[in-house]
């Protein structure tokens, strides 16, 4: 009988449990799979399995001139088209050393801040859904919906939506252009203070994402991640200020950060965020100057033969572009340094030792698209 | 290429800890880049991340060249926060030649080499995991290989797994 009786301590021992969470699970934010190791409810170890929504965007560059790639940087990271599209621009305007006349870079000043805001919003959305909070994600639709409305009367798209040019824009900014986006403003910000009033100070919201998944300034760092996960670790870095380009450095604007690197902290950033992009769109829509919209740029596009690599801060980190040209009008090779690729990465690190609930947590809080992830 | 010779205190240092090693130093529309033998890439890297505070590894990738005698040419990009700068390392290495993987310098480095395996299947040595990461795991071929073509790459996978008769 006394065989039976397991020795003292080990009564609660279980053995692991491998949990395969996704491709499609809807906290998962699209096709992202990820194999889990479970001890109970502890997550011993994590693996994320990509690729499912591989399309070979690069493979299609070398396949297409430089002109006709811009509409497929929209397709990677769909919920930010706009900054994709300046991404890729400017780099080939680096490339052919061209620069977009002043007109154009305050438009794609603000058509790129709006769409981080709409960007931002999603992500919000989404985010307080995957926790429980239903409610903020009928708000936020709500809001980027007149984002939405700015971004279809300026070129008829809403979501992918082509809205630059190589060499400045395709069309002149629409008539009442500066008094929807001055409109749009006025309506967001104290829908800011709403947000506030219900996750901020929410017990739940706060006890479900202070001390989850902290990734501290050491580890972005050795993990490459950027954008709001670096900046809630302390790190005041943002490519914005730090090789600013498109016009950033004329407008007065703070790079929110935080100190301890959690899910709570990335949120504080991220809102803290959305409200300096306000501030730099009421800006900007005040002195858009007039002149051309496009540079002289030819029709025919034949970059000498070289490489340049040129990167933005897009709303999730740096998304990056290298590109090399062979002298003929198809790019040899086009790069995308995709910022939720690596950001990723670091899940691996943050999910080891959490409870499967926060995993939910972490993968809302890095914030992935995985058109952009997986290409 | 048009590249002038990058001057500055970087590259001094660089030729004092790798003397007579082959390396240069050159700017290319305003952007650094050495370029130096695989043997010593991943030493660079150290170095630089080390001695230069370039604390962060922005991208590898590759570049394939078929028509060269060493056809890929590897690119790290790396990026510095006190200096604010960023530098190009470049090497050039041939067909089944296995490079030495950076996964112990950056972690980061070790989803960013298995996607350079994947796509041009170049092998690093010492990656604690090199796999496929964005292809499936039975897929035969590297796709972003010159040589691959842009449709039907791998009909046996294809019709294997999806039933129909083509990629396209």
């Amino acid at each position: 009988m006394n065989d039976a009786i397991p020795p003292e301590g080990d009564y609660l021992e279980s053995s692991e449990l491998v949990l395969n969470m996704g491709p499609q699970h809807p906290s998962t934010h699209g096709v992202l799979r990820l194999v889990l190791k479970l001890d109970g409810e502890r997550v011993r170890d994590v693996e994320c399995v990509i690729g499912y929504l591989h399309r070979g965007v690069e493979k299609i560059a070398e396949n297409r001139t430089y002109t006709m790639f811009v509409p497929y940087v929209d397709r990677m990271d769909y919920v930010a088209a706009v900054s994709n599209g300046l991404g890729f621009c400017l780099a080939v305007e680096t490339l052919i050393s061209v620069t977009a006349p002043p007109r154009a870079q305050t438009a794609r000043v603000i058509l790129t801040e709006l769409n981080r805001i709409a960007s931002h919003l999603l992500w919000l959305g989404t985010h307080a859904l995957d926790i429980g909070a239903i409610t903020p994600l009928f708000y936020t639709f709500r809001e980027r919906e007149e984002i939405l409305k700015i971004f279809e009367n300026y070129c008829g798209a809403r979501l992918t939506t082509h809205a630059f040019r190589i060499g400045g824009l395709q069309y002149e900014l629409y008539d009442r252009f500066e008094e929807e986006v001055k409109a749009f403003c006025e309506y967001i910000k104290p829908k800011f203070d709403e947000y506030d009033e219900l996750l901020t100070n929410n017990r739940i919201w706060i006890d479900r994402l202070r001390g989850i998944g902290i990734l501290k300034a050491e580890d972005c760092k050795r993990y490459s991640v950027t954008g709001p996960l670096l900046r809630a670790a302390g790190v005041k870095w943002d490519l914005r200020k730090a090789q600013p380009y498109s016009g950033y450095e004329q407008y007065d604007f703070e790079i929110p950060t935080r100190e301890s690197g959690d899910s709570l902290d990335r949120y504080g950033v991220r809102m803290d965020e959305m409200r300096q992009s306000v501030r730099i769109i009421e800006q900007a829509v005040e002195r858009i100057p007039t002149g051309p919209i496009l540079a002289k740029v030819p029709k025919v596009l034949k970059p000498a033969t070289g490489e340049v690599y040129v990167s933005i801060e897009a709303p999730k980190g740096e998304l990056g572009y290298f590109i090399v040209s062979d002298g003929t009008i198809q790019p040899y090779r086009v790069r995308v340094r995709p910022p939720s690729f690596l950001n990723l990465q670091a899940l691996e690190k943050m999910a080891k030792g959490a409870l499967l609930a926060d995993v939910v947590a972490i993968i809302g809080t890095i914030d992935i698209v995985l058109g952009e992830v997986d290409r | 290429m048009q590249s002038t010779p990058w001057e500055g205190v970087l590259p001094e240092h660089l030729e004092q800890a790798f003397p007579e090693r082959g390396l240069t130093c050159q700017v290319y529309l305003g952007q650094h880049f050495i370029t130096a033998a695989a043997a010593i890439t991943a030493d660079i890297v150290h170095f630089l991340r080390d001695k230069e505070q370039f604390d962060f590894l922005t991208d590898l990738t590759a570049v394939d060249r078929p028509k060269d005698p060493l056809r890929f040419e590897l690119v790290y990009i790396l990026y510095s926060f006190p200096r604010n700068e960023r530098v190009r390392i470049k090497t050039r290495i041939g067909d089944n030649e296995p490079v030495r993987s950076i996964t112990s310098i950056f972690e980061a480095a070790n989803w960013l080499e298995r996607e350079v395996y994947d796509m041009f299947g170049i092998a690093f040595t010492g990656h604690p995991n090199l796999k496929r990461i964005l292809m499936p795991d039975e897929w035969h071929g590297f796709p972003l290989r010159k040589d691959a073509s842009i449709i039907g790459m791998d009909n046996e996978w294809v019709q294997s797994n999806l039933g129909i008769e083509s990629g396209q």
